[in-house]
């Protein structure tokens, strides 16, 4: 059995060596060797979103990525979200909004906002669903969320950090 | 579900991979952006004993202008395409399908040769890669060769891709002046791939529809072009009976799938619907 590699990788903006073995999956990686189980399994076949990663500024499902892709690269997960100082916006806006029921998809959902966000600090309606088409909520439905995103982005217009 | 035990390569040359692969054949796969392979494996439909990653060679990541047309590097992602300026003024179709593939996850890791080399019959890009007549080039240590997308995809799943060949680059050959261009698909609301996918390239000269080319997937085993539909419109005008008798040729020779998506019948009448919606818009932006 081929033996495990040795992977470095920026994590939320902290340099973090692992050792995996070549067919761990991100998402193993994250979850079982890095304990950072915020992020969610869903289908584990790249359709529901909740696995859902920043990798070089682009989201990603970490569950059809391979650990050993990671190699030099820059991280975001939901655990880089908030700062110290407390929640994100973004998080906030999904508490005020009611955005989430039993919270698997949160996670992902939240991690895919942040990276529009970043790049588009005022979307419409329809690019937010457009961006959100790879995350699939089973139980609040979508209006919340997008409610959420819209509402988020306004905050952050309104007060930038 | 966990993929079979594997070792891993990633190459940072096309060089090195054609080693690699040509050491290890059968026993070996590539990797791009692994969002079909990786699922397959999982399930283990697909068990290599050596991945060869080819996310680590820049040189097959490109858009560029040549003789007239673009090339564009195996690795080149969805997105990366969908967001091309150059793709985009000229070859809108091809920039659209891959903005409706999937969804942004999925766009941002999943590659043109990817697609082709997967050859799944729901796949967007080769309709649109069949109507543009691009051409599929592939290298081996052996050396390089390269075909037409159309003898390229064999079947479902099934292409000529030898067992030691790597895609390295889909080259789009320029289009003749007033020439439109459409992707018109019927997504599975889930995944978005197409139930029926219809691309159209119109090259009008006065009122007359001087040089059609159609492909179509999703519906059958394979992407096909739609080459009796084309005939049937090619210097002619694009009047309403014309479009029509086009679209119902579309249907003709194709073994339909049928299954929980569509029946056969249903992805017929698709067919027919989407052949004439890409024609029209296609012929729109030709004037
Ligand atoms: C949830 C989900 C939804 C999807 N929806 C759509 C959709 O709407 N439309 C659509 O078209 N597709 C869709 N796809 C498929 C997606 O586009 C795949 O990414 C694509 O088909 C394969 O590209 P890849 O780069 O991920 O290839 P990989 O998964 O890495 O590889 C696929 C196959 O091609 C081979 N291969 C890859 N690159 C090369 C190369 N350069 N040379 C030789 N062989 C190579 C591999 O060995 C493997 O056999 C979806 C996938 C998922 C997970
Ligand atoms: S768990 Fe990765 S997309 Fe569903
Ligand atoms: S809150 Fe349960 S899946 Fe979205």
């Amino acid at each position: 059995m081929p033996g495990k590699v040795h992977v470095q990788s920026n994590i939320n903006g902290e340099d973090t060596d692992f050792l995996c073995e070549p067919r761990q999956s991100l998402l193993e990686v994250l979850r079982d060797v890095l304990s950072l189980t915020g992020t969610k399994e869903g289908c584990n076949d790249g359709n529901c979103g909740a696995c859902t990663v920043i990798m070089d500024g682009r989201i990603v499902d970490s569950c059809c990525v391979l650990g050993v892709e990671a190699q030099g690269k820059q991280l975001t997960t939901i655990e880089g979200i908030a700062s110290a100082d407390g929640l994100h916006p973004i998080q906030q806006a999904f508490l005020e909004n009611a955005s989430l029921q039993c919270g698997i998809c949160t996670p992902g959902f939240i991690v895919a906002v942040k990276a529009l966000l970043d790049r588009e600090p005022k979307p419409t309606e329809q690019r937010v669903r457009h961006w959100l088409a790879g995350n699939l909520c089973r139980c609040t439905g979508y209006d919340k969320i997008v409610r959420a995103v819209l509402d988020a982005s306004e905050k952050i217009q309104a007060s930038p950090r | 579900m966990t993929t079979s035990s594997f070792e891993y390569f990633a190459p940072t040359t096309l060089g090195e991979a054609q080693t690699l692969l040509s050491q290890y054949g059968g026993d070996a796969k590539i990797v791009a952006g692994g969002h079909s392979l990786i699922p397959t494996m999982k399930i283990r439909l697909a068990e290599p004993k050596y991945l060869i990653d080819l996310g680590r060679i820049s040189e097959l990541s490109y858009i560029r202008e040549q003789e007239g047309g673009i090339a564009i590097g195996a690795m080149t992602t969805y997105y990366q395409i969908e967001s091309s300026s150059t793709v985009r003024s000229r070859y809108l179709a091809l920039a659209e399908a891959s903005g409706e593939v999937a969804d942004m996850q999925v766009r941002n890791k999943g590659t043109i040769g990817g697609s082709l080399a997967h050859a799944d019959p729901a796949a967007d890009l080769p309709a649109v890669i069949l109507a543009l007549e691009g051409q599929i080039s592939l290298a081996s240590s052996g050396g390089q060769r390269t075909l037409v997308a159309d003898d390229f995809l064999v079947d479902t799943f099934s292409t000529a891709l030898g067992d030691d060949e790597i895609i390295a680059e889909i080259r789009i050959p320029a289009l003749p002046a007033n020439t439109g261009g459409s992707y018109k698909k019927f997504g599975n609301k889930a995944s978005h791939f197409a139930i029926v996918g219809v691309s159209a390239i119109v090259t009008m000269s006065g009122g007359t529809c001087q040089r059609v080319r159609i492909g179509i997937t999703g519906a059958g085993p394979r992407a096909v072009r739609g080459r009796s539909a084309e005939a049937v419109l090619e210097g002619k005008e694009p009047t309403g009976s014309n479009l029509a008798q086009a679209s119902e040729q579309a249907a003709q020779g194709i073994d339909f799938l049928g299954d929980i998506h569509a029946s056969e019948e249903y992805r017929a009448h698709l067919t027919r619907v989407f052949t004439r919606r890409a024609l029209e818009e296609a012929i729109s932006r030709a004037r």
